[in-house]
């Protein structure tokens, strides 16, 4: 309890002490990432907006990022190092970071938290999260429509709203298109996992699935796609290209760097104030992937038209009638998720099997 | 209950997924026979995966990509070797550093090679063998580093029970003092193991990136290199116990994937558990038959040499 008081104080002294000589400093702005920086996926998007925000600001601000950092104990550890040594804005990726996130903030009011994709905020703390379902509800045109085992394979990570969302997106436009595709969802309990991701997509594409979508951060599954030959991917968070035109198909892409530059500019300027935002392909922080010609012409244009449709918002990938997969009615005819049920999302829509984990 | 999982696949799977712990275990074992406790497997299996990486990739042969994955994991294991044996650092805070060193180093090393495609390494052709129902893909169906790998075990076998060589190593590994006075090279004896150990993890790291992935990605080794070192103590300091405890190991991961992916409705926190609880379960049962002594632990692991007379 006295450490803790002690350090509060060395904090306090420290976060003063900045704050006086603040004027010329560049703002510091720390990263913390849930991977390396080199996946290919998730966090190497996040570094790449890091690098936009240093080139944007150039000495206006000073970054410092840590990667492969556990979600849990040790994310409070890293985070608090990061505001003790005087940062002024702190960017945590990843949702298990949440809670940790919260705790630190608590300790170090006078430092901004940006958490990514989570739902809970405060006084100094936003969050920001990306719609990455509605590029979901693209894969699963496109993989309903190309799958001739009728079989798709889902490497899920961890069962948390993000993760079920993006199943249930993908699923009801897949079954739309095709409604006799069935879905195995395989849960690999990591974001990353190179060894684990290309057991999970090989026994996927063993028990016949001929398309593989993955909620997993590493290009594993893609090699392992690319190796079984007819079977194809999409990329995940990042493009993912150099499996392009085979097995990757498309892909998602998570483009952070426009929201991050604006962000530490609010912070530069002194306008920072706690939001909570969910943007998607309309602002642009979700984008698809060149859709590659081992897709049909036909497709490949239907798809197309179903992105501009979303992004325009006259399209809600989550339109009624849909029901949970108990059978009771969720949306009726023609009505749309709210963002609320959406954010907590916690079932699985009727037609999918299996059970969600705890 | 299995469904629709193919039995064949499945220990073919199975046996791909062990051999990367199956080497950097077989390794450790030998290490630890000496008397040298390397707690940096999973650094000098990374440095091996991205040496192997960049071997193969610039010369265009996986054969000359596991040389290199071995010598790179033979380089690093010997910066541990010169600071634990010649300036007597500890071995526990030395091998704990070579992990964190190996992971920096190794992406630092794989800069350029994110994204990059490793030439393949093929399954051996074995005429109309491999066309054998069930052997013909089990025992006669993988590439060669998996025959390797299993070679190995019987020649580590070999080595420590048969050969006189093998009698010094053991030797020096419980009671260096009484190795010294008869006249033994105990630091010499040790370094060898070291390196030894170094070139078995570095192999089994370019085994991930040249074969299970096979891709280039940071962190691949995502802490392969704990569970052989868990699975030398799991196998009592025996080969063949390694050989055990590796494909138990690979075999339970491989399966609950499989049965998630198979629809087997069993929760999922008990599948992806389940390869953990298993070895926890036979470290208890194993621990139970006694004290560490007795389950063949040497008798001078992790204790320094220093030749006074």
């Amino acid at each position: 309890m006295q450490r803790r008081t002690f350090m509060g104080a060395v904090a306090t002294a420290a976060i003063l002490a900045t704050g006086a000589i603040a004027q010329d400093d560049p703002v510091k702005v720390g990263f913390v990432y849930v991977g390396p920086v080199g996946d290919g996926g998730w966090t190497y998007e996040h570094d790449q907006a890091r690098q936009a925000v240093e080139a944007e600001y150039g000495d206006r601000v000073e970054t410092v990022f840590q990667e492969s950092v556990p979600e849990g104990a040790d994310a409070e550890r890293v985070m608090t190092q990061m505001a003790l040594s005087g940062a002024d804005l702190i960017f945590t990726t990843s949702f298990g970071y949440m809670d940790p996130t919260m705790n630190v903030a608590q300790k170090f009011p006078d430092v901004k938290f940006e958490h990514a994709t989570g739902y809970k905020t405060a006084e100094n703390v936003s969050n920001y999260s990306a719609r990455f379902y509605e590029g979901r509800a693209v894969q699963g045109f496109i993989a309903g429509s190309m799958t001739e085992t009728d079989k798709i394979g889902y490497i899920a990570s961890f069962p948390i709203p993000e993760v079920i969302r993006g199943i249930n997106a993908a699923y009801l436009a897949a079954s739309k298109v095709n409604p006799d595709v069935e879905f195995n969802v395989v849960w690999a309990y990591t974001w990353f996992d190179p060894a684990k991701e290309a057991d999970a997509a090989q026994a996927l594409i063993e028990q016949g699935a001929d398309v593989i979508l993955q909620h997993t951060d590493s290009t594993a599954p893609q090699a392992a796609a690319e190796a079984a030959g007819d079977v194809i991917t999409f990329g995940q968070a990042s493009d993912m290209a150099e499996y392009a035109p085979m097995p990757r198909v498309s892909s998602i892409i998570d483009n952070w760097a426009p929201y991050y530059i604006d962000r530490v500019g609010a912070v530069i300027d002194g306008t920072w104030e706690s939001q909570s935002v969910w943007q998607g392909i309309g602002e642009g922080m979700v984008g698809i992937g060149e859709i590659t010609d081992a897709v049909p012409e036909d497709i490949r244009e239907e798809a197309t038209r179903i992105k501009e449709a979303i992004g325009s918002g006259e399209m809600h990938p989550f339109t009624g009638p849909i029901n949970r997969q108990d059978g009771s009615v969720w949306l009726e005819e023609g009505e749309t998720a709210d963002d609320e049920t959406l954010l907590g999302m916690d079932f699985y829509v009727e037609g999918l099997s299996g059970e969600i984990p705890n | 209950m299995f469904g629709t999982i193919s039995p064949t696949l499945l220990v073919a799977a199975l046996m791909v997924a062990a051999t990367p712990i199956l080497l950097a275990a077989l390794g450790e074992l030998v290490v630890e026979k000496a008397g040298v406790l390397n707690l940096g497997v999973e650094g000098m299996m990374i440095i091996g995966a991205i040496c192997g990486f960049a071997v193969a990739v610039e010369t265009g042969s996986p054969v000359a990509g596991f040389a290199g994955g071995a010598l790179g994991g033979a380089a690093l294991s010997l910066v541990f070797g010169v600071l634990t044996q010649f300036l007597l650092s500890n071995q526990v805070a030395t091998g704990l550093a070579l992990t964190l060193f190996g992971l920096g180093l190794s992406s630092l090393l794989g800069q350029g090679y994110v994204g990059i495609k490793p030439p393949a390494t093929g399954r051996l052709d074995f005429g109309p063998l491999s066309d054998l129902p069930f052997a013909g893909r089990v025992v006669f169906g993988h590439d060669w580093v998996v025959y390797l790998s299993l070679a190995l075990t019987v020649g580590i076998w070999w080595f420590l029970r048969r050969s006189r060589a093998g009698l010094t190593l053991r030797a020096v590994g419980e009671s260096h003092d009484a190795a010294h006075a008869l006249g033994l090279r105990v630091r010499a004896t040790r370094l060898a193991a070291i390196a030894f150990g170094g070139a078995c993890a570095g192999l089994g790291g370019a085994y991930l990136s040249l074969v299970r992935v096979p891709q280039w990605t940071e962190g691949m080794t995502s802490g392969v290199g704990w569970i052989a070192l868990a699975i030398v103590v799991f196998a009592s300091w025996r080969p063949g116990g390694v050989l055990l405890g590796a494909y138990l190991f690979g075999g339970v991961t491989v399966l609950q994937l499989n049965l998630q992916a198979a629809g087997v409705a069993i929760p999922v926190e008990y599948l992806s558990m389940s390869p953990y609880l298993i070895t926890i379960a036979v470290l208890v049962v194993i621990s139970a038959r006694g004290t560490r002594r007795s389950l063949g632990a040497p008798a001078d692991l992790g204790k320094q040499f220093h030749a006074t007379r």
